[in-house]
């Protein structure tokens, strides 16, 4: 997704370009083209009431002491503040940055490998795809509840089926301590969604001109040689968009902790927007959740403008 | 595979059966978690309470665990219902506003263009996450609160980035002298656009749709927040409830039921329009 807008980035700039010249060239503006306004009228006034108008509503109610019920008062920055001293908060963010790269990595590490294994052309190649690929469409709601059942101490499959054959003495109970537990949804999240890298990886290697990979083989480069000073180069582009959509959607993980772990054990798993869930729709500062809000959301635009580098200079540092 | 076999038979039979078994469990791997849902759906509530050790049914197949589903907070069928209604009303939606505005981007010269095309794109940099709190207060101030109605606008919006992007591409890929000889013929723009483009574009819809679907239907924590009548719950959220204990102790046989009613519609439409998602997904990936 995030590629999109740096493509239309650039396409826009060079558009603009293009429109400015013709206007120039041009003596008089034609109005019937005016029409067009009225075809992107309606998704203008969508995009503007429920996107742009919330955005500056949270800016402004940022700068509020705002309770659910009753009037709210200005107080200038004193909830960014309260953040610098939130300590929840700031785990909170440490355990998500702590997830995504643990994630980011374990996705890879599953995703490559198919990546290759089913790039190549071979019957039944598209039945892996697919295969590998069906958990990416089911939700991330339905896979933490799927898990959740999978993962019960009791009704589940992993501890009973351990106990049965003798692996544990008694049930274990993963979902009950930290390591287990994140490490469960580590797993099920590499089962949702290494299916979709996989795709990305794959469009990125079958982009490789295969003449290239055969001179290769002629002068003698073995297969790892072949991946390294090949593969890997040509693949940047691919290998940073890929990283990219991982991380940004890593860092807005709520679903899969809120379903099955709700935060715990402990709130040890409490996430960045589970935490700005928390204080905006459970303890109701709604002043408070949006100056978090402002935080999260100024790390995620610093996180896609460094991906705009990345995927503008592909041969850059 | 069969040509192979000729220069070096069993070490090219032998790579193959290797490869396929490869492919084959990984296969399983990914698949055994849905099937084992559906599978121990079917059970008596009885035994899907025990752990699913077979994944099948052995005492009988009942469909018990959906009916004893509908009998939690507003019935499963009436979250259902929720669901269908919001998916099938954001895809409609987005369809028709993104047909639009794709047509308007790539077909007319005004003022302030590409300045609008930019804001719609730039809010796929944000995360809706953050302006939940707003979005609320004003679907209050426009009497929309625990409505489908308001819930299906924000789902809308939150689609139009990525298809207005596809379908201003679907417009751009058609030739220019196809509608410069129906404006000849003096076909207006509307009529234009219904007529000619629609079929022209017609894939671009599809993925459009697609997307949409499978996106809002689900969605979780914008219909956690904004949906806080039992009556409005979607089927995430409903379910979620259930899973929790909400209604009593967990009942694990009614999660596999929902979970499956929650699956097979994406799963079904994955399996027919596939080549509509792979489509997006590099047209959004690769460029």
């Amino acid at each position: 997704m995030s590629s999109i807008s740096a493509k239309s980035d650039k396409d826009a700039g060079a558009q603009a370009g293009a429109a400015a010249l013709g206007r120039h060239a041009r003596p008089r503006i034609d109005r019937s083209q005016w029409i067009g306004l009225l075809y992107i009228a309606p998704a203008i006034a969508l995009v503007f009431v429920f996107f742009v108008v919330p955005l500056v509503m949270t800016a402004w109610m940022s700068l509020h002491n705002w309770p659910l019920m009753g009037g709210h008062t200005f107080i200038g920055l004193d909830n960014y503040v309260a953040i610098t001293k939130d300590t929840r908060f700031w785990n909170a963010l440490k355990f998500t940055l702590y997830y995504t790269v643990i994630v980011t990595i374990a996705i890879f590490a599953v995703a490559f490998p198919l990546a290759l294994f089913v790039e190549k052309p071979r019957p039944l190649n598209g039945l892996y795809r697919t295969a590998f690929f069906m958990p990416v469409v089911v939700g991330f709601a339905s896979a933490s509840l799927l898990w959740a059942w999978l993962l019960n101490v009791d009704a589940g499959l992993f501890s009973p089926a351990a106990f049965r054959l003798g692996l544990t003495e008694k049930k274990f109970n993963l979902l009950a301590t930290f390591d287990p537990a994140f490490w469960s949804i580590i797993v099920m999240v590499v089962w949702k969604a290494s299916g979709f890298t996989m795709i990305i990886l794959m469009t990125g290697l079958q982009s490789i001109p295969g003449d290239l990979m055969e001179a290769a083989k002629i002068d003698g480069a073995s297969g790892w040689q072949r991946f390294t000073s090949i593969t890997l180069p040509l693949m940047r582009r691919t290998l940073a968009l890929a990283l990219i959509l991982s991380v940004s959607g890593s860092i807005l993980a709520f679903d899969q902790f809120y379903i099955m772990l709700r935060g715990g054990p402990r709130n040890s798993t409490i996430t960045a927007v589970y935490w700005i869930f928390t204080q905006s729709f459970v303890s109701f500062k709604l002043g408070y959740g949006a100056a978090l809000s402002i935080v999260l959301l100024v790390i995620l635009v610093v996180i896609s403008l460094v991906q705009l580098r990345l995927l503008r200079n592909p041969e850059g540092t | 595979m069969a040509a192979t076999t000729t220069t070096a038979p069993d070490r090219s039979l032998g790579r193959f059966i290797g490869e396929h078994s490869v492919g084959l469990f990984l296969s399983a791997i990914f698949i055994a978690p849905i099937f084992w849902t559906v599978l121990s759906s079917l059970k008596l509530p009885s035994e899907a309470r025990q752990p699913p050790l077979p994944p099948w049914p052995t005492t009988g197949v009942s469909v018990d665990n959906y009916v004893s589903l509908d009998s939690y907070g507003g019935g499963l069928w009436h979250s259902a219902q929720n669901s269908i209604f919001v998916s099938v009303s954001s895809v409609v939606l987005t369809a028709v506003i993104s047909l639009l505005a794709g047509y308007g981007f790539s077909r007319f010269r005004f003022p302030l263009k590409n300045l609008f095309f930019v804001m719609i794109l730039s809010t796929i940099m944000i995360p809706f996450q953050s302006i939940l709190t707003p979005i609320f207060l004003l679907l209050a101030t426009f009497k929309l609160q625990n409505t489908l109605s308001g819930l299906v606008l924000v789902y809308v919006t939150l689609q139009l980035p990525f298809s207005i992007f596809m379908m201003r591409n679907a417009f751009d890929a058609v030739p220019k002298e196809i509608e410069e000889a129906a404006r000849i013929d003096g076909a207006r723009s509307m009529a234009l656009l219904t007529r000619i483009m629609l079929p022209l574009v017609w894939p671009g819809i599809v993925t459009v749709a697609l997307f949409a679907f499978l996106n809002t239907w689900n969605e979780f924590i914008a219909a956690l927040v904004l949906m806080t009548d039992q009556e409005k719950f979607t089927l995430p959220i409903m379910m979620t409830a259930v899973q929790s204990g909400r209604f009593g102790a967990v009942n694990w046989g009614a999660v596999q039921a929902g979970v499956t009613v929650m699956m097979i519609p994406c799963l079904i439409l994955f399996l027919l329009l596939q080549r509509f998602y792979i489509r997006g997904l590099t047209a959004g990936a690769v460029k």
